[in-house]
């Protein structure tokens, strides 16, 4: 049964949008394909990849399981809201210096999770970053160098 | 994904007539985690989709030492965990809600969207079931009450009817001396569909030196979530021992009648109840006497 298209109004990366979709489409498609925040990545589009990773008031989700009409009313952070004003968030510069991604499709879906981790539990041991992170999947890096990086980068913020 | 009409009732009358108004062809949506990939691969077809995350009463949790809990259908895993209380008076229940999926899927999945998917897998029925809870049922007649160890009937399949949802599941007030907990066992170390889960909750004597109660559960080995009841009677009054507890596992095999598929044979599932029955309880009673 076609449904007439939805009316939505979410706080995305600070700003407040208004977008029109249908309701069976994902919030990873809206933000993709509608609103052109391609940061977020479809990897499997089943849940298991956390590609599409992103801050949904608060809570780190996987945008393509959630869908966009569930987002009215919503404060949502993408990967393209993580750097401020054009200098690169410490998460960024220390995945980059650390060298934590080779291909790149799965690193702004750790970044977001990282980022949410830290925001929550700014020392996080290896343990915690690794259970963390756990639904982010990564088929180059072998993880360590990503666990590395998000320890570099706690390291930065509490020097801040 | 086919499309649907989508609903995000702010009352359980208006979910209710929504349900009852689309003859069986509405699905209820919590966290989605499930519910959005069944869509999207055909396993599951909808017309209209109903959001019950905007109703309050299934959006929270109410707790006191006194009354016990009542946890809202819709309440995602992250807020049973983060909750400063929960942990020491259902254990159980924390330990499986923070091993549901990884920290994305706990941030949206809800335990009663857990129970409502009824999977033999399910990490949040064996603990539900131990915590000896109940399903607030709503539909066109009212409320009903099912005990959760009768609320599946076969993989995927429950107890509900076309037009009626689960409003909350309800646990008693824990008694002093009781402790629970709940291990799954999996070949990865994390975010993977457990081969076995056990969850167990004992009460002790006053003296600390025996059980004076206790519920044993295991889940992914039958059709659906099963209690233990021969070894849980069986555990009332027996000295905290490492025999008692491993005596309890085999007795718990008994209800077991898995099946082999490529998480693990029928022999290894019943091997392992033994094992998790016995790590549980010794968990909870260590917990027990914590809690002391």
């Amino acid at each position: 049964m076609p449904s007439k298209k939805n009316h939505v109004t979410a706080t995305i990366n600070g700003q407040s949008v208004e977008f029109l979709c249908e309701a069976r489409q994902s919030l990873l498609e809206v933000l993709r394909d509608t609103l052109r925040l391609t940061g977020a990545k479809e990897g499997c589009n089943n849940g298991n990849c956390g590609a599409c990773t992103v801050i949904m008031n608060g809570v780190p989700v996987l945008a393509c399981l959630v869908l966009a009409v569930e987002a009215e009313g919503a404060t949502l952070t993408t990967v393209e809201g993580i750097a401020d004003q054009g200098h690169l968030h410490p998460l960024q510069e220390c995945f980059l210096e650390g060298a934590a991604l080779q291909c790149g499709v799965c690193t702004p879906g750790f970044l977001v999770t990282a980022k949410a981790l830290l925001d929550k539990h700014p020392n996080p041991s290896e343990h915690e970053i690794r259970f963390n992170l756990a639904n982010n999947l990564c088929r180059c890096t072998g993880y360590d160098k990503i666990v590395k990086s998000v320890q570099e980068a706690a390291k930065e913020l509490a020097a801040k | 994904m086919k499309d649907f009409r989508y609903a995000a009732p702010a009352s359980i009358a208006e979910a209710a007539k929504l349900l009852a108004g689309a003859n069986g062809s509405a699905r209820i949506l919590a966290g989605g985690t499930d519910i959005l990939v069944q869509l999207r691969e055909g396993m599951k077809d909808a017309d209209l989709v109903v959001d019950v995350k905007r109703i309050p009463e299934l959006a929270e949790l109410t707790y006191s030492p006194q009354k016990g809990l009542r946890l809202g259908a819709s309440v995602p895993c992250y807020g049973i965990y983060e909750h400063p209380e929960l942990a020491k008076a259902y254990g159980a229940l924390v330990d499986a809600a923070r091993i549901v999926g990884g920290w994305q899927i706990q941030s949206r999945a809800s335990v009663g969207g857990n129970l409502c998917n009824s999977s033999p897998a399910a990490d949040t029925i064996p603990p539900l079931i131990a915590h000896h809870a109940y399903a607030d049922i709503v539909g066109p007649g009212g409320h009903r009450n099912v005990a959760i160890e009768n609320f599946c009937t076969g993989p995927g399949k429950n107890v509900l009817q076309p037009g009626e949802l689960v409003a909350a599941i309800v646990f008693p007030p824990v008694l002093p001396h009781s402790g629970s907990a709940y291990e799954r066992f999996i070949p990865r170390n994390e975010m993977d569909i457990a081969v076995v889960g056990a969850a167990s909750k004992v009460q002790l004597a006053k003296t600390l030196d025996k059980i004076e109660f206790a519920r044993v559960s295991v889940g992914a080995v039958a059709p659906t979530p099963k209690f233990c009841q021969e070894a849980s009677e069986w555990l009332a009054g027996k000295p905290l021992s490492e025999e008692t507890y491993a005596q309890a596992g085999e007795l718990a095999k008994k209800v077991a009648s898995p099946i082999t598929d490529m998480r693990g044979t029928i022999e290894y599932r019943v091997h392992l109840v033994g094992v998790l029955v016995k790590r549980t309880l010794t968990a909870a009673v260590a917990r027990a006497r914590q809690n002391a």
